[in-house]
């Protein structure tokens, strides 16, 4: 069984003294009976198909609506003239995440993180980082690893699908899996991961799912930026060493609580929220007549 | 979930219900009637008939019944591909009662002229539900080796199909029996660890009365279509 709390999770690397992913690494290894081989490099292919659909990116491509597209491409000549608020580093994971959110949205090959809507948060983050850090493709597939142990976690705890939790449990998850991965990779110690995690998915909570007819495209796309703008600062300022005051799993339980809580109108039914907005249904009847 | 529910699959966008999970239906659709259809018939219900469009439903169907996987990158064009190939298919919106919301229902029919109707629905994540295969409902996600035999509803065709698997040490992971009425047309579904001999398939489907034999083998999962 995977593990079903951070608590666990961190308690069995320390009484092994191992790291967060190695723990992941046998957990896996023990659930579906494999070697290690076999998850390794099962693991390592996802990184290199998150590295590839983030290069592959087609600033000429549309969606089928016409409502994305474009837009990575406009955000780097932006950053190529050197004068943008946030700088390169967080320029590049913006741009990033707006090639996988677009990408996406127009039918190119992606890996779901944990979900497809949510396709750019770590591919943004993590691409970003290999290159900034020098980090080799083992470093960043075991980054994986971690990043994957705590999306397990907030399956078991609280929801990855925004039809159950909307957004926070998509976009919030990515970010969260996304931040603890970050904190892994820049050597920060598992409690760490712990509180980027934590601090992630805090900043995050609430978030609904109100796609514009429906679609992962509006606001979808723009929101894989926020969950790896995000991801950044928690991971910063776990590392900095500033805690989170309410514990990785106590967040997750908040947020599976705020999901059952939230009007199904927020939970990918596109009937409430940016979807329910006039300038929303006015895209969804223009939809609806070219059916 | 294991790692790579949570981490995976890797597919063509947008969605992994309304994409991904089309695609692997059209792929079952066509493992199932074991050959590449020339004609399909394919009525979405629920959110596949409302948002499918936006989705690529209709492309990422007409992929698996070409036999792309979920990652394949000539998804998007798969409707052209289908028309290269001579494969004829058509597109309806249906109300299903008590359906999941992501489903479809298609009836294939290939050269050889051997038919088959099939409702599936995507389940989010990539992974799918076989409801009814030819009428009659059934549950299966195709993920294992599947073996489902058709046959007039009469004493004895459970038997020779389990002493046939026992005899080749295949071992029963999954079994349901369903039939439309007593004496009628019954269907088995198995599910098993190991895959079944051909040999094996061939021999149930020529017993007297087993009308029809089906079977779905996993191993062809790296098969690439087109």
């Amino acid at each position: 069984m995977a593990f079903e709390s951070m608590e666990d999770w961190l308690k069995y690397s320390h009484d092994r003294n191992i790291s967060a992913a190695e723990a992941v690494i046998l957990e896996d290894m023990s659930d579906r009976g494999v070697s290690r081989e076999e998850t390794w490099s099962r693991m390592s292919a996802m990184w290199n198909a998150m590295k590839s659909s983030e290069q592959s990116y087609d600033r000429s491509l549309r969606s089928h609506s016409g409502l994305v597209g474009g837009a990575a491409g406009q955000m780097e000549d932006y950053l190529k003239a050197g004068d943008s608020l946030c700088g390169d580093v967080m320029g590049k994971v913006i741009m990033r995440a707006l090639r996988l959110g677009e990408s996406n949205a127009c039918m190119k090959r992606i890996v779901a993180a944990p979900t497809a809507g949510a396709c750019g948060v770590l591919p943004a983050v993590l691409v970003t980082a290999a290159g900034q850090g020098g980090f080799s493709d083992d470093q960043m597939t075991e980054a994986l690893f971690a990043a994957a142990g705590i999306g397990q976690i907030i399956a078991a705890r609280a929801y990855i699908a925004g039809a159950m939790g909307g957004c926070q449990a998509e976009i919030g998850s990515a970010s969260s899996m996304a931040a603890g991965a970050l904190a892994c990779l820049k050597g920060g110690s598992p409690e760490q991961m712990a509180d980027a995690a934590a601090i992630a998915m805090k900043n995050l909570l609430g978030l609904v799912c109100d796609p514009v007819a429906g679609l992962v495209e509006v606001p979808c796309v723009k929101r894989n930026v926020i969950g790896a703008v995000n991801a950044m600062a928690a991971a910063d300022m776990a590392l900095a060493g500033i805690r989170s005051t309410i514990p990785a799993d106590q967040v997750f339980d908040a947020m599976k609580e705020v999901g059952d809580k939230m009007s199904s109108s927020l939970r990918e039914t596109a009937e409430g929220g940016l979807a329910a907005t006039a300038a929303g249904r006015a895209v969804s009847e223009r939809l609806k007549k070219n059916r | 979930m294991n790692l790579y529910d949570i981490l995976g699959p890797v597919m063509v966008g947008p969605s992994s219900s309304h994409t991904a999970g089309a695609v692997r239906i059209g792929l079952i659709t066509r493992r199932l009637l074991g050959e590449a259809p020339a004609k399909a018939d394919i009525a979405l219900a629920g959110s596949f008939a409302a948002t499918g469009k936006g989705h690529g439903t209709d492309r990422a169907l007409a992929a698996g019944l070409l036999g792309m996987q979920p990652d394949d990158i000539r998804i998007p064009r798969s409707l052209e591909l289908a028309k290269d190939q001579g494969m004829e298919i058509q597109f309806r919106e249906i109300q299903l009662k008590d359906a999941h919301p992501n489903t479809a229902l298609l009836h294939v029919e290939a050269g050889s002229g051997r038919e088959l109707e099939l409702q599936a629905s995507s389940l989010g994540g990539g992974r799918i539900m076989v409801n009814k295969l030819d009428g009659i409902d059934v549950n299966f996600t195709g993920e294992s080796h599947t073996l489902i035999v058709h046959n007039l509803d009469q004493p004895g065709h459970v038997a020779e199909v389990t002493s046939m698997l026992s005899h080749k040490s295949v071992n029963i992971a999954t079994m349901q029996l369903y039939r439309n009425k007593r004496g009628g047309y019954a269907v088995m579904v198995l599910e098993t660890d190991q895959p079944i001999p051909e040999d094996s398939i061939a021999w149930l489907s020529h017993l007297e009365g087993v009308i029809k034999v089906t079977y779905l083998n996993t191993m062809q999962e790296d098969e690439h279509g087109v």
